[in-house]
Order: structure tokens, then C-alpha cells, then sequence
């Protein structure tokens, strides 16, 4: 007879639980009281016990899932019972770590989807394909929506429409005492999830900061003299600092990865995830390679993403993935700032503008070109001399452009 | 049928009578000589099925109707297409798949049509075309006209389900049908006398009630005199009438059938070939003085000549249109 | 408006096409003095002779020649087979004959002919006589295959089938003949290649045809109850099928459900699967669901035939699960 793990109450308060990770496998033994996850709830990481015993048949929540109080986590049962009947049909769920479905910069195959074909590649190696409708594919293309954040109720696991539809989260917040006249916005789904997911990250990521302020002055000359050139796209300051990151990234290899778990992810490749803002929020597409990208390739890039980005027309796999984030509030005259690790990267660069400072140089005082630039490390990827290390790179190559090619 | 009188006695559109039933029948069998071979050429494709011997049966039977009298025939349709009318032009060119044959090359060999001369096909599936004849006597007679369909198909197809059903219902509604059997012997490699327990075809008529007769396919004025006979009976009394035309054909069932060898003899084969139609015809004009060697010779480079016209034009006409492929799917 | 049964409506349709052009006229076994097998002809032979109204012998593939030679040749027959069963004996007259012929004769022959009869399943009728032949129809270029589910369609589809220079194979069936319905006064005329939506909604699209509308029509009613507002379309020309209708309901509703009297395996349904997979993708939140005729030759006993045929519950269950209701 199966027995149902279930998300269960592990606080008097708790209304949600996050399944931060399981700690058995599918086909494992299990007996009555064996710890069978981690279960992040409103206060604490608590352990989720098994109620029956036999063989955990089914995981039904991934990993990093959050999920109602009440709502079916997985299956304990004979190892060839028919458990079709709790879980819906007998296709294979979303077993295995929501974080790992991401595919790989490299190997990720680099197509435009089209409606047709418009299923997320399926990393190697790991034999979980999201299963979606047709229809909730759409939508969540459309809308910005992460379908790997997306629990599906669907037979097998299928995201289906309703699924998209979040529910309100917890309980409102009392309306701040005022008589002044005020309006309330619904969330649209972009900014629900800019919430849940920053919420998510800067709970659990221990941050560190790490400013440095550049010189640009030879970074401002080569930026004249290579839109002065006839042929290409114009050139930015956010393109240079693109393209310096990403070949920093490749020499200090330990900045360029992810938090997972229980490992670390080193990627060889620079998949940068450029912040860009877009009418009711924030979204990040990413430059896959952009260490092996030119510059010039990078700056037309950068343009098409983030116009994509504004009329809200990427596609899941083109905001996904990324290894490192860059974020450039230069253009809107802040100085400096700190940013928000986007999980599971484990670096973000914040950039401010290129002002027109004194600054002491061998003694005197020179009216220079700087910039502020501030890195936010995961301190459980990142030490702070290894964080250093590479703001320094950065610094050199920004100071020294032909320092990228050297 | 009288026989043929001395020459000074016989009138003068009586001898172009003769000469033309000869120059029909000669012009059928140099078109299907130059078919084979356009055959064998690859010019020709799918199935072909050659009137070489039977010439007299179509010629007689279809020199006596009128403008607006119907034909509708088997697969075994050139000779008929052409003495009906149908240009050899747009009969070789409806062979070679071309545009401009007379089916705009979307039928082939199997299905010429010609609705202006009242030339209805060309049909492929054996005895398909009988009741479709019957249709037709049946659209004449309800409109109150006096025309007459003949409809011809072979022997084995006096065998199959829609001979017998038509052949009730042509009577039972007295319709203006003229049943022509080609009894030419054989359903492609099968006996007559292996398929039918009857071998008289006329005879199975009467259990429908319908006048038959026996025929000798092998002269064409023997079968111009019997079919003349039935259309008057037809058109007059608006009854049908079966005959069983003896004929026989010196080719195989199709251009993939063997002339001889498998189902009957090469001896028999020559043996037949003694009463060729156009040379029984042929002697008997000689004889009797309506023809002379010079006259044949200039007739049959005429018909020659006529047919590479058709196989020129053939060859140098288009394919159709790619766009074709849908066209006369459905009528507006 | 006038409330008919399908057979009046029918009755009708002839009565006032073979007023309207004396090409038409109709033939079949039993048409004529019997007044018709299912009294479809009742009266039309005293109206009109028997030259219109002919009885023909059981010969099948016989008189459907006939027929056709007939329409080569300037006429507009109707012919009757006493069940689509027994067609099967006439359909190389049908098929190399009839579909074929203008395309053969390269545009030259037309043949203006009607094929009607009753089809499908009756009551107890068993194996031989329980068939449903849409899709051995619908399958062949140069054919018109048309459905009606009601008397009004029946009326103007049989009529603009008539009027039609194509062949059109008009299947009925014997359980609809009693059904009544309105149908409206004057000229009626219902365009082949046209569906209809026999009741608006925005759930779930079911299409219909034929006996099946009225249980179609019948789960909608159940299903409304439960929250559910179904779309029904009843297709009433299976060749040409009418996507554009069927695409806009399904873009709107997000799901579909087809059903139908014939056996399951390429029927008609799978044609309308295929049609709207590959034209409304994007916009399908479920697989499409079929419900069919079991895909067992027809049994005797009353309890057993009933099991083999679509009904409301069925087709209930079906948008349940495509709605993730179930």
C-alpha cells in the first residue's frame, strides 16, 4: 500500500515549505522515520520524515521547489506497485535537482525555438525534459515566466495554463495609514517573480561586496577610436566592461560559477547575464561565450536582447543559464551600488557611471575619467581574496584595453 | 449482307464507302504500330493496349452514327478515339501525357475523351463502362431525343456483375443501347473457353430477353451491316441489342503481354492473321476492281504521313502545367 | 419556421429540386411505389411520374452507373442506396467512375450526382448493416461528402448537393429520420463546406456530426451545470472539412474533444485531430481527445451495441480530463 509524502506543517505558522533537497533517491529503501529531505519553511531548515516504509517510488517536488502546506511531495511504496493513481498517469515526474536543468553554455544548442519545436534542449546526461502544453509554453514566453520555477499539476508532471497562475503570496501587507491618494497595481508576473526569486536569494546567499574604482580613461580613447571606424555598431562603455568581464572570467575561473548545493559548478565558458530593464521590471538575457565573442559581436547582441527583452519576446533559454551577471545603473548617474546575486551564480559586477573626477596621480591632482564598479560575491563560492583577485584583472584590462588581448 | 457487285454497277459513294472504311482501318493500324514503338521509346508510359487486328470492329460500328449519337468503349479506346473523330494529333499527344491530348494529358491510353464528338472514355476498370452506357441511353431517352449510345467492352467482361445487372435494366427500361462485345477470345492471358461455360456470348441475352447476334468481326462491312441494324432498332424502337463481334487481336493484351507464347500458340496467331481485316478488305477491292496497288500505296503513305504528323506534334507539345495537378478536381 | 421530422425535411428537399429542374430526378430500390424503404420518397412518385421516380431492381453497382452515365450526360440523378451498407457493392461506380471523371477526362466530363442513403448504426441491426462509412468516402479527391444532424441541414444540404455539379455523397441514418426540428420557410439552402456552431462557449470545443450532435448537445447541458461551457461544432460537410471554424473555437477555448459514430482507427476524427494539432499548436493546453464507436464489428445485443456507441457520459468524461477536471 503506498503512502504519500506529503508538505507538512514543520511550524505552527508555516504555510509554504521549500524542498531545498532531498536525501534519498528514487528506488532507495526507506523506513518509518528516516529523514527523507531538507524543507525550508517560514523560520527554519527542518526535516522532512517518512510516514511509511518500502521504497521512495516517486519525487514528486524537485529540488529548490516551493510547495502548499498539504501538497504531494512524493511517494513511498512497493518497488512495482502501480502508483499511477496518486500521481496522476504513470509517466516519469520531474525527479532529479531543479537547478541542474539549466543547460550548459557551452553544449546548449544555440537555435531560435520556433512554436513548433519550443521545448527547452535537455541538458546531456540528465534525462528530464519539462513537459509543457503547447499553450502554458506560450504564455509563459509571453509573459517572462520561468517555466523551471513552475510546478505542473498536469498528468506526468505537464505544465498546463492554471499552473502560470501564481497565487498571491502570504498575506497582504495592512495599507500604510494615509489620506493621501494612492493606487494599487496588481503584480504582473514578471515582477512576482523578480520578487519570489530575489527573495529566494538574498535569504540564503551570504553576500559580500567588493568595490574598485577604474580608471577609463584609455578604456574612453579606445571606445572614440573604434567608433571613429567606418564599418560596425557603435560601441558603449557597458559593451568594453562585457567583453573585459568575460575574458576576466575565463582567467580567474573560480568567480565563474554556480552554487549547487552540493557542489560547485566551474563553467569554461563566460555566459554573462546582462541585467536590462523593461517596463515593469527586470529581466536578464544572457551572451552565451561572450569571452569568444568580439566585441562588436557583443555590443550588436546586447542590442537585439534587450530590445527582445523590452517587447517582451525572448524565449525561456535566452534568459536562462547564465554564469556571472553584470548590471550597469550607469546611465541613470548612480555612482556605485550593490546588486543581488541572481541564483545559482554565485557573481554579480554592479556598474556606475564614467565620471569626471579629481584624482591624485603621482602626487597631483588630475581631473580623470572614472568609474565606479562593485562586485557582489556568494561567500560560499567566493573568498574575498578571490573576488579581489579578479576585480583586479578587471581593473587592469578596463585601465589597459589591450590587456584583454595579451 | 449482299455481296459487292461488278464495278460499273455499283455507285460511286459505295466505292468511297469501301475506300473509306479501308483508310480507317489502315490509318488505326500504322497509328498503333507507331504507338508501340513510341512505346518501347519510353515515350508512352503506363499501360497501352493495342487494337492491332480488331480494326474492322470499330470502324464498322462507328462509321454508321450520327454527330450526336455516344461511344463509350474499354481501355482498348485508340481505334475508336479515331474513328470517331478524335484527331490523331490529340490522341498521340494525350499518349505522351502532353497538354494537349485530348484528355490535357491527365488521362493517358486508358481514358481519351472527347465530349464536343461525343466520345466518353476510355474506361479502365473491365465492364465499368456498361452501366455507364446505360446512363447514358437512359439521360437520351428520358430527354425525349433519338440518339444512341454503343457501348463496347471484350469478352471477359461479359462475365462480371455489371453486364449482367445492365443488361436486365437496358431492357427492362428499354434503353438505346448498342451492346458490342470484341469478342476477340481471350481476357488477357485467359481463355474464353477457361473463364465461360458459355462461349456463345449472344446467347446469355436471352435470359435478359434482348436480341443478340453473332458477328464476324473480321469484316467490316459484315459488322457495319449488323451495327447499322441495331442503331436503327435502337433508335427507332428505343430497344438495346447485344452483339457478339468475333474478332481477334494479333498483339498481346497490353504492351507488357507477350504476342504469343504463354496462353496461345504463335501458329494460331498466323493463323488468324490470314483474315486480317484490311487485307481481306483490301483483296476484295483489288478484285473487283475499286482499287488499284498504286491507290493502296498512296493511301498508306497518306495515313503514314499523317501519323508522324501526330507523333511530331506530340513530341514538340508541352507537358502540363505543374499547377495542373489540381485543376479539374472539382467542377465550380 | 416549421417543425419537421429529418425525413420530411429531406422529403421536401427533393420535391422542391425536382419542381425547380426537371434534370433531377431520383432512383434507387423501393424509391417509387413503395413510397421509399424509409418513406424518405414518400409521395414523390404520384407527384411526378415514373420517369423521375424510378424503381430499380437490387443491382447496385448496376443502377449507380447508370446514374452516373446519366449525369455525363446533362442529367442530375439522385440515387438512393437503401443503406450506405449495401453501396459497397456500387462503389467502384462511385469512386473510379464518379470522382474521377473530370479529372480523367481533363476538366471535360462533369458528373452533377447525388448519393444518399442512411448510414451507421440503427438498433440491432448487427454487423452488415450497422456501418459508418464517412471516412471511405471522405477520403476520395472529386467527391463531396456531407452529414446533416438535423432536419434543417438535411434539407439545405440535400438541396445544395443537388445543385452541386460535383458527385456529393449525402449520408443520413435511420435514427435521425424521426428526430424533428425547426426548419425555416422558403428557399433553404445551407452551404457544403460550411460547420456550425450548434451551441456557443469557451471551455472546451466539441466536434460533432451526424447522431452524434445530439449527445454532443446533451454533454454540453451536463457539463454547463458543472461550470463547464462547451463549444459545439457540428461539421456538417466532412469534405470539405471547415478548419477555419474549428481553428477559431480551439484558439479560443484552448481544448477539444471530437466524437463520432464510426470506428476509431483513421476515421473522421483523426483527420480533424490532425487539422487542428498542426493549425492551433500553440494554443492547446491539452492532447485532443476522441470518443468513437467501439473498433469491433457491430454486435446483436442491445446491451452490447449501446456500449459500442458514443454517448453524453462518455463525452463527458473526455472533456473532463482535457479541462484537468477529472
Amino acid at each position: 500500500m503506498a503512502t504519500k509524502v506529503v508538505m507538512e506543517a514543520l511550524s505552527p505558522t508555516m504555510e509554504e515549505g521549500r524542498l531545498i533537497k532531498w536525501l534519498k533517491d528514487e528506488g532507495d529503501s526507506v523506513a518509518t522515520g528516516d529523514v527523507l529531505a531538507e524543507v525550508e519553511t517560514d523560520k527554519a531548515v527542518m526535516e522532512l520524515v517518512a510516514r511509511g516504509e518500502g521504497v521512495l517510488r516517486r519525487k514528486v517536488v524537485p529540488a529548490g521547489d516551493t510547495v502548499e502546506v498539504g501538497s504531494l511531495v512524493g511517494v513511498i511504496g512497493d518497488p512495482d506497485e502501480d502508483i499511477s493513481a496518486l500521481v496522476g498517469d504513470g509517466d516519469r515526474g520531474e525527479g532529479g535537482t531543479a537547478a541542474a536543468t539549466t543547460p550548459v553554455a557551452a553544449a546548449a544548442p544555440a537555435a531560435a525555438p520556433t512554436p513548433a519545436t519550443s521545448e527547452a534542449p535537455a541538458p546531456a546526461g540528465d534525462g528530464q525534459r519539462v513537459k509543457v502544453s503547447p499553450l502554458a509554453r506560450r504564455i509563459a514566453r509571453e509573459e517572462g515566466i520561468d517555466l523551471r520555477a513552475v510546478h505542473g499539476s498536469g498528468p506526468g508532471g505537464r505544465i498546463i495554463k492554471r499552473d502560470l497562475a501564481v497565487a498571491a503570496v502570504g498575506a497582504s501587507r495592512p495599507a500604510p495609514a494615509t489620506t493621501a491618494p494612492y493606487e494599487d497595481v496588481p503584480l504582473t508576473q514578471i515582477r512576482k517573480t523578480i520578487a519570489r526569486r530575489l527573495v529566494e536569494s538574498i535569504g540564503p546567499i551570504p553576500h559580500f561586496f567588493l568595490t574598485a574604482d577604474v580608471d577609463m580613461e584609455q578604456a574612453a580613447a579606445a571606445r572614440t577610436q573604434l567608433n571613429a571606424l567606418e564599418d560596425g555598431p557603435r560601441i558603449s562603455f557597458n559593451d568594453i566592461v562585457l567583453k573585459v568581464v568575460a575574458e576576466a572570467l575565463v582567467r580567474h575561473r573560480d568567480c565563474n560559477a554556480w552554487w549547487q548545493d552540493d557542489c560547485i559548478r566551474y563553467f569554461a565558458d563566460a555566459d554573462l547575464s546582462v541585467a536590462v530593464a523593461v517596463d515593469d521590471g527586470l529581466i536578464t538575457p544572457v551572451i552565451r561565450g561572450a569571452n569568444r565573442k568580439s566585441l562588436r559581436d557583443i555590443a550588436v547582441e546586447v542590442r537585439d536582447l534587450a530590445e527582445r527583452a523590452r517587447a517582451k519576446r525572448l524565449t525561456p533559454d535566452e534568459y536562462t543559464g547564465g554564469t556571472f551577471s553584470v548590471s550597469n545603473l550607469g546611465m541613470f548617474g548612480i555612482e556605485q551600488f550593490t546588486g543581488v546575486i541572481n541564483p545559482p551564480e554565485a557573481g554579480l559586477l554592479a556598474v556606475g557611471a564614467v565620471t569626471e573626477r579629481p584624482v591624485a596621480v603621482d602626487g597631483t591632482v588630475q581631473i580623470r575619467k572614472r568609474m565606479r564598479i562593485t562586485m557582489s560575491c556568494d561567500h560560499r563560492v567566493i573568498d574575498g581574496a578571490t573576488g579581489a583577485r579578479f576585480l583586479q584583472t578587471v581593473r587592469r584590462m578596463l585601465e589597459n584595453p589591450l590587456a584583454i588581448v595579451w | 449482307m449482299t455481296q459487292p457487285t461488278t464495278a460499273a454497277a455499283l455507285e460511286h459513294s459505295q466505292r468511297d464507302f469501301y475506300r473509306t472504311c479501308l483508310r480507317e482501318m489502315l490509318r488505326i493500324r500504322r497509328f498503333e504500330e507507331r504507338a508501340a514503338e513510341a512505346y518501347a521509346l519510353g515515350q508512352v508510359g503506363g499501360f497501352c493496349h493495342l487494337y492491332i487486328g480488331q480494326e474492322a470492329v470499330a470502324v464498322g460500328a462507328i462509321l454508321p452514327l450520327r454527330h450526336d449519337d455516344y461511344v463509350v468503349c474499354s481501355y482498348r479506346d485508340h481505334g475508336h478515339a479515331l474513328t470517331r473523330g478524335i484527331p490523331a494529333r490529340a490522341v498521340m499527344a494525350e499518349l505522351f501525357g502532353k497538354a494537349t491530348g485530348c484528355s490535357g494529358g491527365k488521362g493517358g491510353s486508358m481514358h481519351l475523351f472527347d465530349r464536343e464528338r461525343h466520345f466518353m472514355g476510355g474506361h479502365g476498370i473491365v465492364g465499368g463502362q456498361i452501366p455507364l452506357a446505360a446512363g447514358m441511353g437512359f439521360s437520351i431517352k428520358y430527354r425525349g431525343g433519338d440518339q444512341v449510345v454503343l457501348c463496347f467492352f471484350g469478352d471477359a467482361a461479359a462475365n462480371i456483375g455489371a453486364f449482367h445487372e445492365v443488361l436486365n435494366m437496358a431492357l427492362l427500361w428499354q434503353l438505346p443501347v448498342v451492346f458490342i462485345c470484341e469478342n476477340n477470345r481471350y481476357g488477357m492471358g485467359t481463355a474464353l473457353t477457361r473463364s465461360s461455360t458459355t462461349q456463345q456470348i449472344a446467347s446469355r441475352a436471352c435470359a435478359y430477353d434482348m436480341t443478340a447476334a453473332e458477328v464476324d468481326g473480321m469484316d467490316v462491312l459484315t459488322v457495319h451491316a449488323a451495327v447499322t441494324a441495331a442503331i436503327a432498332r435502337a433508335r427507332a424502337d428505343s430497344r438495346p441489342t447485344l452483339l457478339d463481334v468475333q474478332t481477334y487481336r494479333y498483339v498481346g493484351h497490353s504492351m507488357s503481354d507477350p504476342v504469343a507464347g504463354v496462353y496461345r500458340t504463335a501458329e494460331e496467331v498466323e493463323e488468324q492473321k490470314v483474315r486480317d481485316p484490311i487485307a481481306t478488305l483490301r483483296g476484295r477491292l483489288e478484285e473487283e476492281n475499286l482499287l488499284t496497288s498504286d491507290d493502296l500505296q498512296a493511301m498508306d503513305r497518306e495515313v503514314r504521313a499523317e501519323v508522324e504528323d501526330a507523333v511530331a506534334f506530340a513530341e514538340s507539345s508541352d507537358d502540363p502545367e505543374p499547377d495542373a495537378l489540381y485543376r479539374d478536381v472539382y467542377a465550380d | 419556421m416549421e417543425t419537421l421530422t429529418y425525413r420530411d425535411a429531406l422529403n421536401q428537399a427533393l420535391r422542391e429540386e425536382m419542381d425547380r429542374d426537371d434534370r433531377v430526378f431520383l432512383m434507387g430500390e423501393e424509391v417509387g411505389v413503395y413510397q421509399g424503404a424509409y418513406k424518405v420518397s414518400k409521395g414523390l412518385l404520384e407527384a411526378f411520374g415514373a420517369q423521375r421516380v424510378v424503381d430499380t431492381p437490387i443491382a447496385e453497382l448496376g443502377f449507380a452507373g447508370i446514374g452516373v452515365g446519366a449525369a455525363m450526360t446533362g442529367l442530375r440523378p439522385v440515387v438512393e442506396f437503401m443503406t450506405w451498407n449495401f453501396a459497397l457493392l456500387a462503389i467502384d461506380q462511385v469512386v473510379n467512375s464518379a470522382a474521377k471523371m473530370l479529372s480523367m477526362s481533363g476538366g471535360q466530363i462533369t458528373v452533377p450526382i447525388v448519393f444518399r442513403g442512411p448510414g451507421g448504426a440503427a438498433l440491432q441491426l448487427a454487423a452488415q448493416h450497422s456501418q459508418a462509412f464517412e471516412s471511405w468516402y471522405a477520403h476520395i479527391p472529386g467527391l463531396k461528402v456531407v452529414a446533416p444532424g438535423t432536419p434543417a441541414d438535411a434539407k439545405g444540404l440535400l438541396k445544395a448537393a443537388i445543385r452541386d455539379n460535383n458527385p456529393v455523397i449525402v449520408l443520413e441514418g435511420e435514427m435521425l429520420y424521426n428526430r424533428k426540428g425547426e426548419v425555416p420557410d422558403g428557399e433553404h439552402l445551407v452551404p457544403i463546406g460550411a460547420a456550425d456552431r450548434k451551441r456557443e462557449g469557451t471551455d472546451v470545443t466539441i466536434v460533432c456530426h451526424s447522431k452524434t450532435v445530439a449527445p454532443a448537445l446533451k454533454a454540453a447541458e451536463q457539463l454547463a451545470g458543472d461550470g463547464i461551457s462547451a463549444d459545439v461544432i457540428d461539421l456538417r460537410t466532412l469534405r470539405p472539412l471547415d478548419t477555419g471554424t474549428l481553428v477559431e473555437s480551439v484558439v479560443r477555448t484552448n481544448r477539444c474533444v471530437v466524437v463520432e459514430e464510426g470506428w476509431p482507427r483513421y476515421g473522421i476524427g483523426a483527420q480533424v485531430v490532425d487539422d487542428i494539432q498542426r493549425e492551433a499548436f500553440d494554443h492547446l493546453d491539452a492532447p485532443i481527445l476522441r470518443v468513437t464507436g467501439a473498433d469491433v464489428p457491430m454486435p446483436y445485443n442491445k446491451q452490447l451495441e449501446r456500449s459500442a456507441k458514443p454517448n453524453p457520459a462518455r463525452i463527458v468524461e473526455a472533456v473532463r480530463q482535457v479541462t484537468y477536471t477529472a
